[in-house]
């Protein structure tokens, strides 16, 4: 329990630097950190299987996109990243105030909740779950990724060829 | 079928974007066949005129777990005939073929995610087909390349974002207290009152919520409307919004989280806030555009609140009033795309008697906005009277009255739309003006003439929507 709270408390922390941050690279690396403490609390809670996709996936995947997307961007001159930086900190520095505000209620209050947490691994083969049981949700994946692909052809790709 | 209405238009995909790159002008041959087709079927799949018990060994290979009922037969119509009406717009208003194969390709994804939202089963896949929508409509607002459009994009994604939160939010504490994510399994959880089910509940209906762009939620829709392209426009506001929002709720309230009086309680003030709200918004504006944004936020609202009312009734009135203002919303927008493009401003103020030089234009304009104020025998009339009568016999007289009075409030602002726009003295400098080309005027035709055939039918048709509950 103490591992999984100080994890907890890195992810967090993990999370507020990429909400912080002003370089989506450093951004990146911190939202790469949250997903890979998450991972270690799901392995804690016997989830293996959603930890290695958490880690494989959004620590791991999902970073290589970004990072080869931000290969795509000019970085700002130094100058406006400093005055950037500096108009994000007058705006958010009470967020982590707020968060440990939070945190400190919470861990105070009796949460209502009463749930009743599913076996890990009762249901059987993740093949079944994916292939079979959940083949629609999967399917919508496939859509948001091509969607996403053709995002960053809009975001990120200048037609040379004529104007709209 | 169901399967097929997922899988048709995703091969639709593929064939476009293995065509040669010389030979992609068809990818809007190919998306107009693929909505056309859909269009059809969902025609004529109420009067039982489509059998397709032959698909019945191929729908078992594939095993998709969907369903195909009366409310989601009037979301694949909505979203065919709103689909062609972009199509036929991004024909005249996009230049660039890169960026006119694009929105071919988005607009597909959109309808594969609006497909799936009308026949899912379950809270998780709903919110999977709803993110597919959402995804491809962001992208489609900035698809212009001009900073508004991404400003437009920008306000929708963030917004979206933290619906989906929600939503997922929602389906875990779902999954964690009622054991399942099925609608059934959903509404059993409410039923049993708990307070984690209320949680779940409220949770996810917040999400809708945002997507539906009701109020206090509704800052993001106009800036993303008014921002679009003019064919995006016409889908955006024809569907999008609504199938990810609206509909999800029309298929959620009776279904899962329905019944209760604190739900109805919920469903009423919001609607009657956003529909009051939307139509004073309306009120203000001088932008054309913007003023049909806050006008559909209203008609949004309409639905919402006809949810509250008598039971079965009100699922068939906001069902039908779902249909109507997808209907003359796709129109006007289409009319205004017509007129931006024309006049080179949308600035309802610095026009006047167009209707002088475009004729098709006006003459349509003035169906939508009859209809949309509710004046028979047009289509709008008769959805307004069901969720009236629903409201009333529910006993929320004073639903009722807010859903009259947000009507009157509605004409007054179309009739100024009318007066400033297209009726009056032609100012001189539109003197020169024609017709925006049958790209414009060919579907705004078509859905207003499926304005008047409706409402003449409409008669006939209502013993139909009750018996099918709609």
């Amino acid at each position: 329990m103490i591992i999984i709270t100080i994890v907890l408390v890195l992810m967090v922390l993990a999370a507020l630097w990429a909400s912080l941050t002003t370089l989506l690279l450093r951004a990146t690396i911190a939202l790469a950190l949250t997903s890979a403490m998450l991972a270690v609390v799901m392995y804690s809670l016997g989830a293996t299987l959603a930890a290695v996709l958490e880690l494989s996936v959004c620590a791991g995947l999902i970073s290589v996109v970004f990072v080869s997307v931000i290969s795509l961007t000019q970085r700002k001159p130094f100058k406006d990243y400093v005055t950037r930086r500096m108009s994000r900190m007058r705006r958010f520095w009470p967020l982590p105030l707020v968060l440990i505000a939070i945190g400190v209620a919470l861990s105070f209050a009796h949460a209502p909740v009463q749930v009743a947490l599913p076996v890990p691994g009762g249901d059987g083969d993740v093949r079944t779950v994916l292939w079979t049981l959940r083949k629609l949700d999967l399917f919508g994946q496939i859509l948001i990724l091509l969607a996403g692909v053709f995002g960053v052809l809009v975001f990120f790709k200048k037609d040379e060829t004529d104007g709209d | 079928m169901s399967d097929l209405l997922l899988l048709l238009p995703f091969a639709a995909l593929i064939v476009i974007n293995v065509l040669p790159k010389a030979a992609r002008g068809a990818a809007w041959i190919v998306a107009a066949v693929v909505f056309g087709l859909q269009t059809a079927v969902a025609a004529l799949q109420p009067f039982g005129l489509v059998d397709w018990r032959f698909l019945g060994t191929l729908e078992a290979a594939i095993g998709f777990r969907l369903g195909l009922d009366s409310l989601a037969v009037l979301l694949l119509l909505t979203a065919g005939l709103a689909g062609l009406a972009s199509l036929l717009v991004s024909r005249a208003s996009t230049a660039r073929p890169r960026t006119y194969f694009t929105f071919a390709n988005l607009l597909l994804v959109s309808l594969i995610g609006i497909n799936g939202i009308a026949m899912v089963q379950d809270l998780f896949t709903l919110y999977v087909f709803i993110e597919v929508t959402s995804v491809a409509a962001v992208i489609m607002v900035a698809i212009r390349d001009r900073e508004q459009g991404f400003e437009g994009a920008w306000k929708y994604l963030l917004l979206s974002a933290v619906a989906s939160v929600m939503m997922l939010a929602s389906v875990g504490l779902f999954l964690l207290t009622g054991g399942g994510v099925s609608f059934a399994e959903a509404a059993s959880a409410v039923a049993s009152g708990t307070a984690e089910a209320w949680i779940a509940a409220a949770l996810f209906l917040c999400g809708l919520f945002i997507k539906s762009a009701m109020v206090p939620f509704h800052g993001w829709l106009a800036d993303a409307y008014t921002e679009a392209p003019p064919a995006v426009s016409v889908f955006l506001a024809g569907i999008v919004t609504k199938a990810s929002g609206v509909f999800a709720l029309m298929r959620l309230a009776p279904a899962a989280f329905g019944g209760s009086s604190t739900g109805t309680m919920i469903l009423l003030v919001a609607g009657a806030a956003t529909a009051v709200v939307g139509a004073f918004l309306s009120l203000t504006q001088s932008d054309m555009k913007r003023m049909l944004a806050w006008f559909s936020v209203s008609q949004m609202g309409y639905i919402v609140m006809a949810l509250g009312g008598q039971p079965g009734l009100a699922l068939v009135a906001a069902g039908v009033h779902f249909f109507n203002h997808t209907v003359s919303k796709a129109q006007l927008f289409a009319n205004a795309a017509a007129v931006e493009r024309q006049l080179g401003t949308r600035d309802m103020d610095r026009m006047g008697g167009i209707a002088a030089r475009m004729p098709i234009t006006g003459g349509t304009s003035a169906v939508a906005t009859l209809s949309v104020a509710g004046l028979p025998p047009l289509a709008g009339f008769w959805s307004k009277l069901l969720i009236v009568i629903a409201l009333w016999q529910a006993g929320h007289v004073v639903f009722a009255v807010i859903a009259v009075l947000t009507s009157l409030i509605t004409l007054a602002y179309f009739l100024s739309l009318q007066r400033r726009v297209f009726f009056g003295t032609l100012l001189p400098e539109w003197s020169q003006v024609r017709e925006a080309g049958p790209a414009y005027y060919v579907p705004t035709l078509v859905l207003a003439a499926i304005t008047v055939a409706a409402g003449l039918s409409f008669p006939f048709l209502l013993p139909i929507l009750l018996g099918g509950g709609a």
